[in-house]
């Protein structure tokens, strides 16, 4: 499984007089297995980027392959587009409808027209990876539960599918702490299992470095960047310059280094800082 | 796709019928509506005709976004033409079976179509050269007077004022609801009515939540601010007549005046 996306452009409101270029000639390629982080400022494309990978908007024009198929052929069947390519939205908890969270979860899989058992069986598997556990929580209402709940069963909807790609609109907005770990390890757990790629969008810099792979930067509509993340958090003025944050880890090494601490600012583990700086002050003390 | 959608008809602009007072226009729309039921012949509406093309001309919104208007209303036009034509007693001109039209018909006809088209122009230049919020604006204070009989003028407007406001919002709303689930696989587009109708459970329900917990919070958020309606509110944009609109009324005046005129004298 791979996608490829070459040159889309997306125009909102096309021939109005509030007419925006959403997307810029967009291009790149991600591989399978891949972990893919993407981050811009709001208002940059990213959700206008997310929804053309799985059809639900299409580009003006530019070719969007998923796997061997051409998504943005005319007449490609969306269902199987969208059981190829999985996508949770912001928030996704206000999409619940369902009077059981186990009727809720079983809403993706049976609009694939799969027979009853594998529905029960995709459904089981769906809640339990997603850390909750199906026979105590099967039966409640949706909206009985807990935010960080709630948010794991909308997830476990979209999960139920089975999707080949994931994609995770900013799955830990609004969250507190505590749930907001719990979906970042739920995730890499869906990137052990099944689905081989995973696309992450984030505002939320440490997730992206510790979680990706690649890092794809988007800005008015452009794609700015597109390397490994050691890559791109070295370019820490050009980020702050779009407005976007640094990892934690990366803003204390230059700010180290801007107090004259000589240590290098591509790092975003603590591990990593911390044998840098160890090294440092090491050297220093051999001089002294 | 839904967000594409436009509310009422207000048509941006900046011309000299766009910035007159909203009370000075809903007033004059009014007038202008029972005039024509003053008027009664050909010349008096040819007279309107004059009138109404000339506020257009001076509004300067397009023609042919004032005829797109009238495209949802052209089918009860007809309707009355043909009811007219047909069912009116009086001098046959022309019969087949059991149809036949007679002159009176055929008048009364070609009448109350120009009627009703003047109408719905006349008060869709209302509409189109003013924004829903000043409409509300307008209405709420020429209500105010009724509001010493117990009319609740402005948490009436204050009401529409708040729908108004969160149409775009729960617009906004359905459309992202509607890619949630047709990321999840479920189809709108396709399958008969029943199909379709059932197919709107996921959508809908989700959409109320959503609106109970604007609303809940929008509630919040105007007591946390102290709003308890009612007397003495002053407002950010406050209305007032200016030399433009005192003109319209007197010309106004005229035109009522010689709607009367035409009325007592052709």
């Amino acid at each position: 499984m791979s996608i490829q996306v070459k040159n889309i452009n997306h125009v909102y409101n096309k021939g109005l007089p509030d007419e925006t270029a959403a997307l810029v000639d967009i291009s790149f390629e991600i591989i399978d297995g891949e972990f893919v982080g993407i981050i811009g400022h709001t208002g940059s494309g990213k959700s206008t980027l997310l929804q053309h990978l799985n059809g639900l908007l299409k580009p003006d024009d530019g070719q969007i392959i998923v796997g061997d198929t051409d998504i943005t052929a005319s007449g490609a069947s969306m269902l199987e587009i969208r059981r190829k390519v999985g996508l949770v939205f912001q928030y996704p908890e206000y999409q619940l409808f369902e009077e059981t969270v186990a009727a809720d979860v079983a809403f993706g899989p049976k609009n694939l027209g799969l027979t009853q058992e594998e529905i029960d069986d995709r459904v089981r598997t769906a809640i339990e990876l997603v850390g909750l556990d199906y026979d105590d929580i099967k039966d409640k209402s949706p909206f009985d539960l807990s935010g960080g709940q709630k948010r794991r069963v909308a997830i476990a909807g979209v999960i139920a599918m089975r999707p080949e790609v994931l994609i995770l609109d900013e799955p830990t907005a609004g969250l507190d702490p505590q749930a907001h770990q719990d979906v970042l390890s739920m995730v890499r757990k869906i990137h052990e299992g099944d689905t081989s790629i995973i696309i992450l969008v984030s505002h939320n810099m440490n997730d992206i470095a510790q979680l990706s792979d690649r890092v794809l930067v988007m800005d008015e509509g452009r794609m700015v960047m597109n390397g490994t993340p050691k890559e791109v958090f070295s370019r820490g003025d050009e980020l702050e310059a779009m407005g976007l944050d640094l990892p934690d880890v990366t803003c204390l090494m230059r700010d180290l280094r801007s107090r004259g601490l000589n240590v290098p600012t591509d790092i975003f583990t603590e591990y990593e800082a911390e044998q840098a700086i160890c090294k440092v002050i090491k050297g220093q003390e051999e001089k002294a | 796709m839904v967000r594409d959608i436009t509310l009422g008809q207000y048509f941006p602009g900046e011309s000299w019928v766009h910035r007159l007072d909203p009370r000075t226009k809903i007033i004059v729309s009014l007038t202008y509506i029972v005039a024509l039921f003053i008027l009664h012949t050909f010349i008096g509406f040819a007279f309107a005709t004059v009138v109404l093309i000339a506020a257009i001309a001076i509004s300067k919104v397009p023609p042919k976004f004032i005829l797109r208007g009238l495209k949802p209303i052209f089918l009860i036009i007809i309707f009355t033409f043909v009811l007219n034509l047909f069912m009116y007693p009086g001098d046959v001109l022309w019969h087949l079976g059991f149809l036949k039209i007679t002159e009176q018909g055929l008048y009364k006809a070609v009448f109350l179509a120009v009627r009703l088209v003047l109408l719905i122009i006349g008060s869709s230049m209302l509409t189109l050269t003013t924004r829903p919020i000043s409409l509300t604006d307008g209405i709420e204070s020429l209500l105010k007077p009724a509001a010493k009989v117990g009319v609740p003028a402005h948490e009436l407007a204050m009401m529409m004022t708040i729908a108004l406001r969160f149409i775009p919002t729960l617009l906004e709303e359905t459309d992202k609801i509607m890619k949630a689930q047709q990321a999840r696989g479920a189809d709108f587009e396709t399958g008969n009515i029943l199909n379709r109708a059932k197919n709107l459970i996921p959508i809908l329900v989700p959409l109320f939540i959503s609106a109970f917990r604007i609303a809940q919070d929008m509630a919040m958020a105007m007591e946390a601010r102290c709003y308890r309606g009612g007397e003495h509110r002053t407002r950010m944009n406050a209305m007032h007549y200016g030399k433009s609109d005192a003109l319209v009324f007197v010309l106004t005046a005229l035109f009522v005046g010689l709607c009367v005129l035409e009325r007592m004298y052709i």
